[in-house]
């Protein structure tokens, strides 16, 4: 039995602990102890969903053993955790499996296997986030209007680049410690082929020994290509990465071995990593906090560092 | 005008998107549903046998994602373009509100494109990449409903070759017409108005 240990608090920043032990491919069954989880956001149940499917990829489904505290159990209840588990786990503990609160959650998890799924996820997320968004986090409603944007364009990638399925899910917290306000969280998650398999085909002769997870990142994201000659393709992505930037928020996509990030000045992440633990697929997260004055115009946001380094990103810089 | 005889035709993009894919959908997101509703707009053109200004009605449109946008809005406008254009129609957008703004502007400066809209709160207006002076030059047609160029030349105070060119712009980015008899240029608001 091959013991993966889940971290307290589940998140962006804790996911590669989790996927670290996958290193290897061992042959044998995997236990996912998450009895010590305390905290859970949308990355980090969508995270263990897919360390999950991983961890039983060819071989017998891993065991999850549940979180024992009964807020985060309701939690993972409330987002609709344990429909997506039953099929991937073989699930131990957690008695009390009840959403003993009133449902506040922006999007469910949601699994995205078609286009049909991306109309389903804009249609019940709309007038959701709307609301959220302009009463809870001050958003202007036109602004508002572009979170089912974003929602769609990154529910799309799965459909049309990743040739396998994913998940998205979505939901607002109040980070009173970590930056004084409230954010929404969006996390999409697929285990495909990433962006470097993605890529390859069209940009990988250009880079030569360069391509890499990262250069196929760094592609995609500052340069917006994409493995269609369309012109109009890639642009979902880019103006994501304006809309977030606007906003001040957050947005990082993890694929293979490297990390890509435009980093707001509140928060402390490398705008590249590179390898790290090999995961398949992209993990994309998009922190949004909630407006504290206007919006400032310029893309990439005041204050932001870009995984581009400049705001055109146009000269790419990396850390390791 | 003896060879463009406008025939008013109204589109109504979300019954367009009901009739084009299977499931109702109310929001425009996806490509296959840009695809779909472009698919059914030139059809509705090609049936018409005849020019047309067509006027692309987003005021029950809430969400218009850029994919959607893309294939519906800036791969229409650019299949108009061409030589090998299917049928003479010229596009107007109408009830376009903040929430479309961005996207479409996003998509139409990814092709270079420009395209007449009409906005809640300001009016009729050019939206995508065209220059100051093609933006003056079309709303000084769009003010006087018809002008030769050496009279849009004169409104600007602006020299005839500059004039010129921008209304051959305008006249590549079918944001305008010109009548063959007379050489006057029309913004498509004119036609739109005589429609």
């Amino acid at each position: 039995m091959k013991l993966i240990p889940v971290p307290a608090s589940l998140e962006e920043r804790s996911f590669d602990q989790m996927v670290q032990p996958l290193d290897g491919g061992a042959e044998e069954r995997a236990l996912l102890d998450a009895r010590r989880v305390r905290w859970v956001d949308p990355y980090g149940m969508l995270g263990l969903l897919a360390v999950g499917t991983v961890a039983g990829a060819d071989r017998e489904r891993p065991l999850l053993q549940l979180p024992e505290s009964p807020d985060v159990l309701s939690y993972l209840t409330r987002m609709g955790f344990f429909e997506q588990a039953a099929g991937i786990f073989e699930l131990h503990g957690g008695a009390k499996r009840t959403a003993d609160a009133p449902s506040d959650v922006l999007l469910e998890i949601t699994p995205i296997r078609s286009h049909g799924d991306v109309h389903d996820v804009v249609d019940r997320v709309n007038e959701r986030a709307l609301a959220i968004l302009t009463r809870q986090l001050g958003y202007p409603l036109q602004e508002a209007f572009q979170f089912s944007v974003i929602l769609s364009e990154l529910c799309q990638n799965i459909v049309e680049h990743a040739d396998a399925p994913g998940w998205v899910a979505t939901q607002t917290y109040n980070w009173a410690r970590r930056l004084g306000r409230k954010v929404a969280v969006i996390a999409v998650m697929d285990l495909g082929i990433g962006f470097k398999r993605s890529l390859a085909s069209m940009h990988a002769a250009r880079f030569g020994d360069r391509w890499s997870d990262a250069t196929a990142l760094e592609a995609a994201l500052i340069h917006g290509l994409t493995r269609f000659h369309d012109p109009g393709r890639g642009q979902g992505i880019q103006q994501i990465r304006k809309l977030v930037g606007r906003w001040g928020g957050k947005l990082s996509i993890r694929s293979g071995t490297a990390r890509i990030a435009d980093v707001p000045s509140w928060d402390d992440a490398p705008p590249l990593e590179q390898q790290l633990p090999p995961f398949p697929g992209a993990q994309i997260g998009i922190v949004l906090p909630a407006r504290t004055q206007p919006a400032a115009a310029p893309a990439g946001g005041a204050g932001a560092r870009s995984a581009g380094g400049q705001k055109d990103g146009s000269s790419p810089r990396r850390r390791r | 005008m003896s060879a463009l005889r406008p025939v008013p035709l109204r589109i109504d993009l979300s019954a367009l998107v009901r009739r084009s894919v299977a499931t109702l959908y109310s929001h425009l997101v996806t490509r296959p549903t840009g695809q779909a509703l472009r698919v059914g707009i030139e059809s509705q053109i090609c049936e018409l046998g005849a020019p047309c200004l067509s006027v692309l009605d987003f005021s029950q449109v809430v969400v218009l994602d850029y994919s959607c946008a893309d294939e519906a809005i800036a791969k229409l406008l650019a299949r108009f373009q061409r030589d090998d254009r299917p049928a003479e129609a010229y596009f107007v957008a109408r009830g376009v509100g903040s929430r479309h703004r961005e996207t479409i502007e996003a998509v139409l400066a990814r092709y270079g494109l420009a395209l007449v809209a009409e906005l809640d709160d300001v009016g009729f207006t050019l939206l995508g990449g065209l220059s100051p002076l093609e933006r003056s030059a079309w709303c000084a047609l769009d003010a006087v409903e018809a002008a030769v160029a050496s009279e849009v030349a004169e409104r600007l105070g602006q020299k005839q070759d500059a004039i010129d060119q921008a209304l051959a712009r305008l006249l590549a980015q079918r944001v305008a017409v010109q009548a063959d008899a007379s050489r006057r240029y029309y913004a498509l608001t004119s036609l739109l108005r005589a429609g």
